[in-house]
């Protein structure tokens, strides 16, 4: 029986852009690139891996976000996921992450699942709560923050590397599993991935076909509120010296004067 | 008053600094009670009490320690029913958020991440984030259900505040469908004598410009000296130079130190994401381009080789 993988991905603005909130205090998503979030990159390589080593599975890349989300879809499908699953409506605008995990728990259950692999955070909101948020909604195990993963036997595995210790975990399928960027470098897409990616599957699907009200999630039914955001004012400038022999000195020297030594 | 429940991070029962931070914010919208799971609560409870704890839930049992988080879960949930709490606080681990987010899911509450700083509001407790690699700080609040919030180590001094602090036993009963991941094995980090990274006051990182694994004890020496916990950026780590746990930045540990200095770091956007709210930063790198130095207090233009080691011995001398 083919091994079903659901992959959920994330269209983030790129960090090395001008991020910023707009009137609303949701993410300016106008005025800044998007894209794939990097952590996502790590799930999407884990899961072809995964499916490599399977006798048959098939990938499901899913994402919940604005048209152009539409992108972080198309990179997954590239790098050699199946198909994609985009749910997408304009009540969604403004979902928070408990919001977020409704939906994708939902589409998930909608499209079949045997194991479902997340990053480990997105780059913009960097929670890191969604795959645990997942867990609780489907009932079903979560296996996350691994290092290192594998599939078989009906069984996930794999290395988590925390604070105090590296555990070993194992789980039955179905499961969430969420990995980190210390899981192995994501492959980049080939010619031939990106030319066969225009021809996969995109499923849209809206909050009805999920049979989600729309006070549920969105701005208005977010379960918390931004109430400020304000830019960090810049730092004033430093003392920046350079080194002709007593940078170390002049350093401590500085050190001294602020109490640290 | 309203009771404040604080989940109790420790090592068999010697009480991590986080929740000491948690406990001292907790006071700020009610009366501190604190969660104990596992091991050793009577030893804990001392030290949860002299920082304001009223009262010391406790259970130990062993799927605690056999299953992944989510018994944990129960056991909060446990304590969520027997107080009906205005708020309930977790720290900022991996564990504590999730743990913090399936909670929030099963008493249909809204979550808050990595808050820096707490305080009570007309509408509930309103915390502050540092957010986009710490370009703003926002001011949020959970707007249905009891606030779960968990908050980054360093966000507050721990202050004493001697309350009962009573060990009352707290039943909690494992759900089967918590049992689903299973720890198989479980090997303790080594330790390196050296503080915690996100709990340090002072922080010295290494990045590409050390240029090697064997050029570490440079880095290591200066911290040795300052007291200081050893950090490295995802370029030394990647590079197989330092370990994983030790990588501050955007997918490694988020710090806000008293003192943050960085050494051959360039100071990418994910590396600042991990270091930009520390209080004092200082870098020596020998590109005086490198977009640290926007950020710095001081900045030294040069060889880390040469200046890093100046100043070990400068700081040896005038400690003594």
């Amino acid at each position: 029986m083919s091994l079903r993988i659901v992959v959920c991905v994330k269209y983030v603005p790129d960090a090395t852009g001008d991020r910023h909130f707009a009137e609303d205090l949701t993410v300016d998503r106008d005025d800044v690139d998007g894209l794939l979030s990097e952590l996502d990159e790590y799930a999407v390589e884990q899961a072809l891996q995964i499916k490599e080593a399977a006798d048959d599975a098939e990938i499901t890349v899913l994402t919940v976000g604005p048209e152009d989300a539409n992108d972080a879809l198309r990179k997954a499908l590239s790098m050699g996921a199946d198909k994609a699953v985009h749910v997408e409506d304009d009540d969604l605008h403004g979902t928070d992450a408990l919001g977020t995990s409704l939906v994708l728990a939902k589409a998930i259950e909608k499209t079949g699942y045997d194991l479902v692999v997340c990053g480990m955070a997105s780059t913009d909101g960097t929670m890191g709560v969604l795959p645990a948020l997942l867990a609780e909604r489907l009932n079903i195990p979560q296996v996350t923050q691994l290092s290192e993963v594998s599939v078989a036997d009906g069984k996930v595995t794999g290395r988590r590397d925390g604070d105090t210790a590296s555990e070993q975990l194992e789980a039955a399928l179905p499961a969430v599993v969420s990995v980190t960027d210390q899981s192995g470098e994501a492959r980049y897409p080939s010619f031939k991935g990106i030319m066969a990616a225009k021809k996969k599957p995109v499923e849209s699907l809206d909050l009805e076909d999920l049979e989600i009200e729309a006070d549920e999630v969105g701005l208005e039914g977010a379960w918390t509120k931004v109430e400020d955001a304000a830019e960090r004012p810049a730092r004033t400038a430093g003392t920046i010296v350079k080194d002709e022999g007593e940078g170390g000195k002049q350093l401590a020297e500085f050190l001294a004067g602020q109490k640290f030594i | 008053m309203a009771e404040v429940l604080v989940y109790v991070d420790h090592v068999d029962g010697a009480v991590r600094k986080p929740t000491l931070e948690l406990l001292t914010l907790a006071r700020r919208i009610g009366e501190p009670v604190a969660v104990h799971l596992g091991p050793h609560a009577d030893e804990a409870a001392k030290v949860l009490a002299e920082h304001g704890a009223v009262k010391v839930l406790a259970a130990d049992a062993p799927e605690f320690a056999e299953y992944l988080v989510a018994p944990k879960v129960d056991a909060l949930q446990a304590a969520y029913d027997a107080v009906s709490p205005a708020a309930v606080l977790l720290p900022s681990s991996a564990e504590g958020k999730e743990i913090g987010a399936r909670l929030a899911v099963r008493i249909g509450s809204g979550i808050i991440t990595d808050a820096v700083d707490l305080e009570a509001g007309d509408e509930g407790p309103v915390a502050t984030q540092s957010v986009f690699a710490a370009s703003y700080t926002t001011k949020s609040r959970v707007s249905k259900g009891t606030p779960v919030i968990t908050v980054k180590p360093n966000s507050a001094a721990p202050e004493a505040a001697p309350a009962a602090g009573t060990v009352e036993q707290l039943a909690v009963t494992v759900a089967d469908s918590s049992k689903g991941t299973k720890i198989v094995s479980r090997t303790p980090r080594e330790s390196t004598g050296r503080p915690d990274l996100t709990e340090a006051a002072i922080v010295v990182s290494g990045g590409r410009g050390v240029n090697g694994a064997e050029n570490f004890p440079v880095i290591e020496a200066l911290a040795d000296s300052l007291g200081a916990a050893v950090g490295a950026s995802r370029a030394a780590v990647d590079a197989g130079w330092y370990p994983h746990t030790n990588q501050v930045g955007q997918t490694g540990k988020s710090v806000s130190p008293q003192l943050y200095i960085a050494a051959g770091i360039s100071g990418a956007i994910q590396h600042r994401a991990g270091m930009q709210t520390s209080k004092t930063i200082v870098a020596i790198n020998k590109d005086e381009e490198a977009p640290i130095f926007d950020l710095v207090d001081y900045g030294v233009v040069g060889d880390l080789f040469e200046v890093v080691p100046a100043l070990t011995d400068e700081v040896k001398t005038r400690k003594g």
